[in-house]
């Protein structure tokens, strides 16, 4: 594996990990990180492709190995995201609002976090451990 | 407009008048130098000859000629010498596009040759020709020669040389030329066919070059080639053949010599300097070894991992040298490490440090300040100022000049002198560690696959798993792409390792000169190939069908110039203006608008095609039809439509 993918990885393990943090926080404390606006899923996918967030994570957010992380499934909290996206500290194409105005992003988020899970490994015959 | 009337002539006219100026121009030039010297030159529209004039012409025309002086038949033409000799050095095949200035050549390799040993492959164009050369190498582990021609062949061929010389593969080229201008013909062997030193516009990229003035001198600088360049370093050498050379006759025979052929025995590392690389090794306590272009053939792999075992030390890069299943190979990472050490590594720089690319570029080390990095190559050994392929200069703290496939066995053997059994047993524990993350990476990898699973275009990964689970059970070899850590790569040709096309162009006929190498073992061979790089030289199919190379051709189309479609919205989104970008279309970059069939040129060259497939469900279906056909001696192309990355 490259430096850069695993720079790549360790970042979205860390987004994914800030998200089970949020999660249980939610519960237990009244210090709740801000919502994100309200979006429209179905807008969120077309500007997906429009904005071209597709060319690097893949049409179905699913990665793109080193060129994008997987979205998928694993999506941070609105303010570690959309602070990455604004200014992303890795090899991240930035999008400022000018580019993506925050409404636009807002229904990217939407249609992110509504990605159902893929099918279980297990039921995948390709999928299967090495015979 | 109208014509000028002293212009127009009639056919009757005009045939009249080409037919004496025929006739002049078959006339012996001393009878008509001799007979007019005189005289004014007759001009085209002349009267008919006299019948003296006639007769004297034809006297002259079929006046027998001095065998002697004129001889019109060769028997032993120097280019057959020049075929016995290239037949010493063992080459199976020799590939080009044909040209005249190497028809002495060409025609020796043939009848006097007999075609065999080398083989003569037909090839549609010289870049592909050397990059069917390169990949034949990568498996077959000795050079294919490639012959072209000055200048023309030759700049067609340079993009394939560049691929050589990045890629450090011996590639035998030979550049016919002809450098006497008496022995030229008019015109044609002026500009297209002659250089002073053809080999000036390629010599960065060379190894060595010759131009031999006699055959003694070709048979010498044709095996001293042949030895420089499977000399480690490796890389690919030229020799410049002159067309007289090939086609007068040899002079005397029993004068010429051919030299005995004596590899170079590569050279091992400094043997006190491995020593104090062992002990930096088995003191450290967070090893890490970046493998680089390490193995040569099976032994290599071997090598590299029993000095994984031995350290219990994990292994980044080289697809090519470890196992990908193993569990050493992979893990580990440079922020951590203590001991780093790189083997035959290019993009050492690229490895230790971290890069951004963002309207501000930098790059930071990843290295720990009381870390130590060992470096072990013979790249240092061979190196040219011009061509920029050494990346930033990277420190180190023990540089040691030698071939690691080599040195390894000291390296192993030094250190299993060192280990203690306090080591010994730090070393399982770390190896535990290491072994426990590579099958969780596994795992990972394994859902990462089904993540897009259902998604048209198709995803790579569904594509690489979906071509893996039909190969998996036969003897598979990768010519190119695709294979990732869901494949079992368990033998050293299962991958091509470190061929290299010179950009975007290359890699398709790579591919084809790998299978190549692969066909008499009856490997299944497949191939991963983007459309992009398919559009450059896709002639070289015909090369694959015309000489029966089975192998399969998995597209990866995403109908676009990709990676530029991505540098493209990072340039647009740095200037704040990328909104639309991605939604107009991208022109420069888009392969669309019409759609290629890639399946319909696949047939035209005569392969087994199907496409495009953009619904996942129906690959397995076209996956099992197209091994059929490899599997029967074909070659066949699935036009796959695939997502980007």
């Amino acid at each position: 594996m490259s430096q850069r993918m695993a720079a790549w990885l360790v970042i979205a393990a860390a987004l994914a990990v800030g998200e089970g943090l949020a999660t249980a926080k939610q519960q237990v404390t009244a210090q709740q990180p801000p919502a994100a606006p309200a979006g429209n899923a179905e807008k969120g996918k077309t500007l997906f492709v429009e904005r071209a967030c597709w060319q690097c994570h893949g049409l179905a957010a699913q990665g793109g190995g080193a060129a994008g992380a997987r979205l998928a499934g694993r999506v941070a909290p609105w303010p570690a995201f959309s602070r990455y996206v604004r200014r992303p500290t890795e090899e991240m194409i930035p999008y400022t609002v000018k580019v993506l105005p925050d409404q636009d992003l807002a229904d990217i988020y939407t249609w992110l976090r509504s990605i159902p899970p893929p099918p279980a490994v297990a039921t995948i015959p390709q999928l299967a451990p090495r015979r | 407009m109208a014509r000028p009337s002293k212009l127009k002539v009639d056919r009757r006219g005009f045939l009249k008048g080409a037919g004496a100026a025929g006739a002049a121009a078959l006339t012996v030039p001393g009878v008509v130098a001799g007979a007019g010297a005189a005289s004014p030159p007759a001009p085209a529209t002349a009267t008919p000859l006299s019948p003296e004039q006639a007769a004297q012409r034809l006297a002259a025309e079929t006046a027998p000629l001095d065998e002697e002086a004129n001889p019109l038949t060769v028997t032993d033409p120097g280019s057959d010498f020049m075929v016995d000799v290239l037949k010493t050095l063992d080459f199976e095949y020799i590939i080009s596009n044909p040209g005249s200035s190497f028809r002495g050549l060409h025609e020796s390799f043939i009848n006097h040759g007999g075609n065999k040993s080398p083989e003569w492959l037909t090839c549609t164009h010289e870049q592909a020709a050397v990059n069917i050369a390169n990949g034949y190498y990568a498996v077959a582990g000795k050079p294919m020669a490639m012959i072209t021609f000055a200048p023309s062949g030759l700049q067609h061929a340079t993009m394939g040389i560049f691929g050589a010389f990045s890629g450090r593969t011996p590639t035998y080229l030979l550049c016919a030329n002809i450098a006497d201008g008496e022995a030229r013909r008019p015109a044609f062997d002026w500009g297209p066919h002659a250089m002073q030193d053809p080999a000036d516009m390629v010599r960065d990229m060379l190894k060595w070059d010759d131009a031999p003035g006699s055959l003694q001198h070709f048979a010498e600088s044709a095996v001293r080639a042949y030895k420089l360049a499977m000399t480690e370093p490796r890389g690919p050498v030229m020799l410049v053949v002159d067309g007289a050379l090939q086609e007068n006759a040899i002079a005397d025979r029993s004068k010429l010599r051919i030299p005995r052929l004596t590899l170079t025995t590569p050279p091992a590392g400094d043997a006190a300097a491995v020593a104090e690389a062992a002990r930096m090794l088995v003191a450290a306590e967070s090893p890490l070894v970046f493998a680089g272009n390490v193995a040569r053939d099976e032994e290599g792999m071997r090598l590299l991992v029993e000095l994984a075992e031995t350290l219990q030390a994990p292994v980044q890069g080289g697809g090519r040298a470890m196992p990908n299943q193993h569990p050493l190979s992979g893990g580990g990472n440079v922020r951590s490490a203590d001991v780093i050490l790189a083997l035959n590594e290019d993009g050492l720089f690229g490895r230790l440090n971290r890069y951004v690319d963002q309207q501000v570029r930098g790059s930071t080390s990843l290295v720990t300040p009381t870390a130590k990095v060992i470096s072990i190559t013979s790249y240092d050994l061979s190196t040219r100022g011009n061509y920029q392929n050494v990346e930033r200069f990277q420190e180190v703290n023990l540089a040691i000049a030698g071939d690691p496939q080599t040195t390894l066995p000291g390296l192993i053997d030094a250190c299993k002198r060192l280990i203690t059994p306090d080591r010994r047993r730090a070393f399982e524990e770390r190896g535990k560690a290491l072994a426990a993350a590579s099958a969780q990476a596994v795992e990972r990898a394994r859902v990462e696959a089904s993540y897009g699973w259902d998604a048209s275009p198709i995803t790579l990964q569904r594509l690489s798993a979906e071509v893996w689970d039909v190969v998996r059970g036969k003897d598979w070899a990768s010519v190119g792409g695709g294979v990732n850590r869901l494949w079992t790569v368990d033998a050293f040709y299962r991958t091509m390792g470190a061929v290299n096309g010179g950009g975007i162009g290359g890699s398709m006929s790579i591919a084809i000169g790998a299978a190549l190498a692969h066909r008499k073992h009856g490997r299944l061979c497949v191939r991963f190939q983007p459309d992009g790089d398919m559009l450059y030289v896709n002639s070289a199919l015909w090369t694959a069908t015309h000489h029966r190379i089975p192998m399969l051709f998995v597209m990866q189309n995403n109908r676009a110039y990709h990676q530029e479609v991505m540098h493209l919205q990072r340039m647009a989104n740095r200037r704040q203006r990328g909104m639309a970008l991605a939604a107009r279309g991208l022109p420069g970059s888009m392969l669309t608008d019409p759609n290629i069939d890639f399946a319909q040129m696949a047939r035209s060259m005569g392969a087994y095609a199907e496409g495009p497939i953009s619904n996942p469900k129906d690959l397995r279906p076209a996956l099992l039809r197209a091994v059929e056909r490899v599997e029967k001696g074909e070659v066949a192309l699935l036009d796959t439509i695939t997502q980007p990355r």
